[in-house]
Order: structure tokens, then sequence, then C-alpha cells
């Protein structure tokens, strides 16, 4: 990087040209007289003027050139479309073309640019996945860009970067890139309704019963909230609370039984539900595929 | 008839709450900056604790979020702020041959405005309610960006009392500005033109001009957003179609000039030792005022590159980019210039000389990366991470704190008539110098790494871990920094050196006169021919005012 080389090199001339008139010119202690004064140069002086400015002006045309390669408003050709909507503290993901709605976890398919349209519910969030691109601001009434391509396969972590309140230090992202054929095949069963399974400790019911519904969506079942993540393929995901617990039933039952003790000031409530509650809710959870 | 209530102490109690004088309202700026000093490094402790390991639990997300907020908000409104202003106020008189500011008791409102504004904010910890109703202290950061700030994400009390606060605070930073415009434009000396003055005065001068056009429009915005929160207006108010991206411009308009109000008394301290401790003249004095007077200018054309990743069109980007690598410009003259003073000089090591060097290093590192997030792309990515922390730390705390100290260490003599302890002084350098680059050095590193800014946690295996131990550890080595600095304090008022009239062998105005000065400053109003009036004295057969 030409920006680095430039920096470096100012960095070893200014520094080494310090350190040198340290040593050089300490005192000695037998100095009887002082040193001749030396009020200017005018050309020397013209030298770190005007150098400095060609330096900059150099950095400025490659660093406008990059500007404007980079700035796409348009989704291009056969780009997976995303739309990002940060909330307070979760990350909700709309897969515009293909009509479904996941949270925390963005699977995306391998070599295949991926286009995002960033929004926010709620105050200023930035979607920042620090493997994959630069960052860009998700502001309420606004909408940004960000794209960015995935060229091998992997789980890729990133976070939200702009101080959001309480938990903006567990608003995690996942990004997971797979093969074209892996993401066909999650894409097929997010795109499903919720499966109906057989509950013996009458789960769906307490589900439907309690107030869960209001905030949680479950594609087939209920559909009346939204204000929190959609439900419908809980346990696709890895993570719960927009990754600051594994997905795990144990982790589950803690989250429901106290949510703030896994993620401290978040805006799920603590609904205190008994043993019994949490137990037939999780249930229905796991069967949520 | 005697006066029963008449004690030594209630006595000497008035005579500092009652002062219109320049000096001692300076000395009380200066203290009260440091006491904060203190304050926000013990919550910047307490952010290296909790940081230390990932999932730490000894400060929950609310308290970290309220420390990192006062941290930022004191070390500027309540440290940087005062010691700059106090400092402005108690040489400036001294250094241009005036007995005291153009408006003295205008001087002391403006303290007492600083001096409560400081304590109605910190109140906060006693009576207000932060975002989760738990917490007192402001918890919305420094900046307070919009529309976290509004009454649906915060409510409570804390964010009215950073507003009215730092608003009470900011009037008073407003009026000592007037009056040190005033006073460096109307009452030098005879002899000295604008061209003669001290370099200090004109770095003063430009530093008041930037607060008196960038202070009002923070004052503003707070008022509008005071608006909003407790009359219902909408000016910030996302939920009711106001496009929050406004208060970002009009902060950052305020906020980044605020950085050079910053910086720039730090390089007025270090313009003064330089030459001092160097031997030499200030190597090209009419190249330093025309590299401060741009910077000046160019600060208040930068804002928005604090701003890089809100989705600006390409246009706008380019164009702060570009604004933000010409600012380099004249600040890399100033560090080509102080480099100039200490070559072929007999360089002394003092310690307001080892602070001096150490700026000198510090700040062209944190100018450098500061280089770097100027280019756009990078800053999308380094943008909000712990590498613009690590980038402002050197430019603040290896720069101006550094430039503090360095001052510090110079003019104690003066203001004090005792010396302080040299030993004392080169460890306390050397600690904080080790633990300064230990502590912000690796931040550049997580910063890479990807850790954003302002997280009270984060997680195991993320390539972490080293870092954040490695600036806990520098944290504490500070310490020991600090503390020697108390204890030469201390011990030197009650038992220093006496310093004599001009103990480093000067060659400004202030030195022509007793330390402690009189409260009248100069017997007889001086009368100068060159910008180093004492130099003429003591070398009458080569003068300055034969080259200038």
């Amino acid at each position: 990087m030409l920006v680095f080389g430039v920096i470096g090199i100012i960095f070893v001339v200014t520094q080494g040209a310090l350190v040198w008139s340290l040593i050089r010119y300490r005192a000695r202690g037998d100095e009887t007289t002082e040193p001749p004064q030396i009020y200017g140069s005018n050309p020397i002086e013209l030298a770190w003027t005007v150098i400095p400015i060609l330096i900059v002006f150099i950095l400025f045309l490659v660093t406008t050139r990059t500007i404007y390669s980079l700035d796409m408003q348009e989704p291009p050709e056969g780009a997976l479309r995303v739309k990002v909507t940060g909330h307070q503290w979760w990350w909700e993901f709309e897969y515009l073309d293909l009509d479904f709605v996941t949270a925390g976890e963005l699977h995306v398919p391998k070599g295949v640019p991926v286009f995002l349209d960033l929004r926010s519910a709620d105050v200023i969030h930035s979607f920042w996945v620090p493997r994959l691109s630069g960052k860009t601001d998700c502001i309420p009434n606004r909408e940004n860009h960000l794209w960015f391509q995935a060229d091998e396969i992997g789980t890729w972590y990133g976070q939200c970067a702009e101080f959001c309140g309480t938990q903006h230090a567990k608003m995690l992202i996942r990004v997971i890139s797979e093969e074209e054929s892996e993401f066909e095949a999650w894409v097929a069963n997010q795109k499903l309704d919720a499966p109906q399974v057989p509950t013996p400790l009458n789960g769906k019911e307490m589900f439907l019963s309690l107030a869960c519904v209001n905030c949680h969506n479950v594609n087939g079942i209920m559909m009346q909230g939204g204000f929190a993540p959609n439900l419908t393929h809980l346990m696709s995901r890895d993570t719960i609370a927009s990754g600051a617990a594994e997905n795990t039933p144990e982790n589950l039952k803690q989250w429901l039984r106290d949510p703030n003790s896994i993620k401290d000031g978040c805006r799920m409530p603590n609904m205190m539900l008994t043993e019994d509650q949490i137990d037939s809710l999780v249930e229905f959870l796991t069967t949520l595929k | 008839m005697i006066d029963k209530t008449y004690s030594p102490l209630s006595s000497k109690l008035h005579e500092w709450v009652t002062t219109a004088d320049h000096k001692k309202l300076g000395v009380m700026y200066i203290v009260c900056g440091i006491l904060y000093l203190f304050v926000a490094g013990c919550e910047a402790l307490m952010i290296r604790w909790q940081l230390a390991v990932p999932e730490n639990d000894v400060l929950s997300a609310e308290t970290y979020n309220a420390f990192f907020t006062m941290h930022g908000t004191t070390m500027i409104f309540l440290v940087g702020m005062p010691i700059i202003l106090g400092a402005a106020n108690y040489f400036i008189p001294l250094m241009i041959g005036a007995r005291d500011m153009a408006f003295p008791r205008l001087n002391a409102f403006g303290f007492w405005l600083f001096f409560f504004g400081g304590l109605l904010l910190y109140f906060s910890f006693l009576g207000g309610q932060g975002l989760s109703g738990e917490e007192g202290a402001p918890d919305v950061g420094w900046f307070a960006y919009a529309p976290l700030t509004s009454t649906t994400f915060s409510p409570g009390s804390s964010t009215d009392y950073w507003i009215i606060s730092l608003f009470v605070a900011g009037m008073g930073s407003i009026m000592t500005a007037i009056n040190l415009v005033t006073t460096i434009l109307t009452m030098r000396c005879k002899g000295m033109t604008l061209m003669k003055m001290p370099i200090f005065a004109w770095m003063m001068l430009v530093d008041a001009i930037l607060i008196l056009i960038a202070l009002p429009t923070l004052a503003a915005i707070q008022i509008m957003l005071l608006l909003d929160r407790q009359f219902g207006a909408h000016f910030f108010d996302a939920q009711a179609g106001a496009d929050p991206l406004i208060w970002q411009h009009l902060f950052w308009f305020f906020g980044h000039p605020e950085v050079y109000i910053l910086i720039l008394p730090g390089f007025a301290f270090v313009s003064e030792v330089t030459p001092v401790f160097s031997r030499k003249v200030l190597f090209g004095y009419p190249l330093m005022v025309v590299a401060t007077v741009s910077i000046g200018f160019i600060a208040l054309g930068v804002w928005a590159h604090h701003m890089f990743a809100t989705g600006l069109s390409p246009t706008i980007l380019a164009y702060f980019s570009g604004a933000t690598f010409l600012i380099g410009v004249p600040t890399g003259m100033k560090v080509f210039n102080w480099i100039a003073t200490l070559w072929g000089g007999q360089i002394r090591f003092a310690t307001p000389m080892l602070f001096a060097v150490g700026f000198i290093a510090m700040f062209t590192i944190g100018g450098l990366t500061g280089i770097m997030l100027a280019v756009v792309p990078m800053d999308w990515q380094l943008s909000d991470t712990y590498f613009v922390v690590g980038h402002f730390h050197f430019v603040l705390f290896g720069g101006l704190l550094f430039a503090i100290f360095s001052g510090f260490f110079y003019w104690f003599p003066k203001v004090t008539g005792k010396m302080l302890n040299e030993t004392l002084g080169k460890w306390q350098f050397w600690f904080l110098f080790a633990g300064f680059l230990l502590t912000f050095g690796p931040m550049h590193f997580s910063g890479f790494e990807g850790m954003p800014r302002r997280i009270y946690t984060y997680m195991p295996n993320r390539g972490l871990e080293f870092y954040n131990m490695l600036s806990s550890i520098g944290a504490v080595v500070q310490v020991f920094g600090f503390g020697l600095f108390v204890v030469n304090v201390l011990h030197s008022l009650r038992k220093g050196k006496p310093a004599g009239d001009d103990p480093w062998d000067a060659w400004t105005l202030e030195w022509s006169t007793t330390s402690p000065p009189p409260p009248w400053n100069f017997a007889t109003l001086p009368s100068i021919a060159s910008r180093r009036p004492l130099w003429d004295s003591k070398h009458p057969d080569d003068p300055d005012w034969k080259y200038e």
C-alpha cells in the first residue's frame, strides 16, 4: 500500500532526524558560549512546505480514485440483496429477492457479491465485518449501502461499530459463507413455515398463551410481532441474543429465566416464568429447525 | 473594634474566591484541571481493568458506558480546557508585558462558570439516571450522537446533566477566549508588534479565535437538544422524521476544531521550551506563525472526516479527505521547525526538555496515523476502532499531556518560586513514557484485529486478549509516573530549591520579573525591541533585533 510506504518514510526521516540531533547536539557541559543562533532559512522552509504539499496531493488523488471505484449505489448483476436493519441490540436480515427474514447470522454463497441495504429501527448502528469490508452506518430515516464478496468458505465475525447504548458490545454479527449448494439448501429451509411437530409438554400452546408472540414472529404459527428476532428457524442458528451465547437448550433456558444474566440491559424482559413453563417453551423452541 | 470572624484561613480563602487577578485565576484553573485529571485517570484505570481480560465483569455495561463517557468528557472539558486556559491566563499578560487581562472580572466569572459546570457534571453520579435508570452519570458518549440522546432511548436525567453542565462550562471558555483575544490584540507592551510576540501568544491567539467560532456551535446544539428533551421539540428526533446526521455535522463542526483548540497550546508550550533548552532561537518564527494561522483556518473545514462511514457522497468524501491531508502540511512544518531548532544546539535534558522531546516524537506518530485515517477506504476499516483510540491518545496524551508536563516543569519555578525535583521529574517522565507506549501502542493492533471502540467486553479467541492485557499493564505503569508527580509537587512546594527569577536562563518577559511575580507583574512596564527581550539584555553585543 502506497500510504504505508509514504507514512513509513516520513516516520523514519522525522524520528531519525530527531534522534540524531538529540545525540549529536546534546550539551556536554563544557560549553562557554551559546551556540550559533539560526533564525531560519527560506530555501529549507520552502522545501518542507512544498514537498509535503506534493505528497498529500498524490495521496489525495489515489484516495479519490479509490472512493469512486468503490462507490456502488445500485446492486451489481447477480448480487444477493439483503436488507439489514439494526435494532437495539440485534441485527435483522431480510433477504429481499428470496423473501424471508432471519436474525444475527447472515448466510451468503461463496464468490457472489452481496449488496446490503442498511437501515435502523431506532438509533445509529454500524455494520462491520472487518475481514469482508469496511463499515457503514445504519441511520434512522436514511438508507445506506454496502457490498462485499466472500471468496472463501468460513465464518466471519463482526459487530456493531457505532455506540448504540447499553449492549453495544454484544451486538455481534456472523457471516457464514458456504458453497452454492449448501446455501440453496439453507434458503429452501428458511422459506418454509415452522415445522408442525407434536410437543408433549404443550410448548406451542405455552408459547401462544404467553407474551412472546407480541414481539417474536414464527411463520405459520403467529405473525403479529416483529420487534424482536423472527424465531421460525431458531435452531438453524449457532447463537442466540445476537451472538451473546451459543444456541444450546441450557442457554435458551437461562435466557428465558433471566435475559439480563446473558445480556445485561437487553430489551427482552424477564417474564418471571416458572421452571415448568421454561421447560415447555424450550421444548417448543427446539422444534424450530 | 476587633473582627472576631477573622482567621488567616478564611481570609486566605476569601482572597482566592474573590480574586480577579489573572495569576490566581490561572493557578485555580490549573489546580482544578489536575484534580480532574486524576478523577478521569481513575475512570480510565477502571476501563482498563474491565478490558484486561475478555468477558470480565468488574464493571456492568451501564457503569462502563458511564465511565468512558465521563472519561472523555472530563479529559476534554475539565482537564484540557482549564489547563490551557489557565496557562494562557497566567502567562499571556506576563509574556506581552501587561499588568492583567483586559477584563479581569469577566475572567473571574469565566473561571467560576467552569468550576460550577464541572461540579454539576460530577453531581450527576448522585443525581442522574442513565439509559437503564440505574446508573447516574451520562452514558451516551462524549459525542452524544442523536437519536440515542432522545428521551425515548435515554430516559432519566443523565443526558440533561451532560447538556447543562457542559453548556455552563463552555460559556466560561467563550468568555475567557474573548478576554484572551482582546488582551493579546490591545495590551502588548511598547515595541511588541504582532510579529514580535512570543510564539506562545500567537498560538494562544489563534486558539482563542477557534474557541470563539467552535464553542458557540456546541452551545447552540446543546440548547436544541435540551428543547427536544424537555419541551418536545424535534430538532434531532428521528422518530418524528428528523435526520440524525444534522447533530453529527454540527457536533463535529465544534468537535474537530476542539481537537486543535487542545493541541495548539501544546504546540505553544513546546515552542517555548524547545528553544530555551537547545540554547537556540526558534527556527523559522514567521513560518510557525503562518502554520498556526493555517491550522486555524483548515481546522474549521475538516469536520466530516469523523463521519466517513455515514454514507456521504463520494464528492463530499473526497473534499474532506483532501482537507484533512492538507492540515498535515502546516503541522508537518511545525515538527520540522522544532527539529531544526534542536539541530546545532546545545541540548540540556532537564525534565521540561524530556517532555518536550517526548511530545515531538509521539505527536508525530499521532499525526502520521491521522494521515492514515484520512485515507477514506482505510477509515472505513479503522474508524470507530481501537486504532482511533490509539491515534488520538498519541495526539492528546503523548502530545498534549506531555506538553503540559513540559510546561509545568518549566514554569512551576516562576509560579511558586520553588524548583521541582529533577530526579523525580526524570523518573516520572520515563514511567509515563513507557506506560504510555505500552498502553496506547497495542491499541493500534487491536483496532486492526477488529476491536470496535466503546465496548464494555469482548469475546475470547478473536485475537484481542494479548493487546488488551498489554494496554492494561501499561495503565498500571502510568500510575507510578503520576504518583511521582504528586510526590514531587507536594515535596517541592514545601522544600523545593529556591528558583530565583530566571532559573533556566530563558528569554521571554515573564522571566524578567520575580518568582512568583508581584500582583502588578512588572515594576515598570517593559519595552522591547525583539522576540527575545532577555536575550538582547544578556547579549547586548549581538542582539536579536538585528536579525528579525
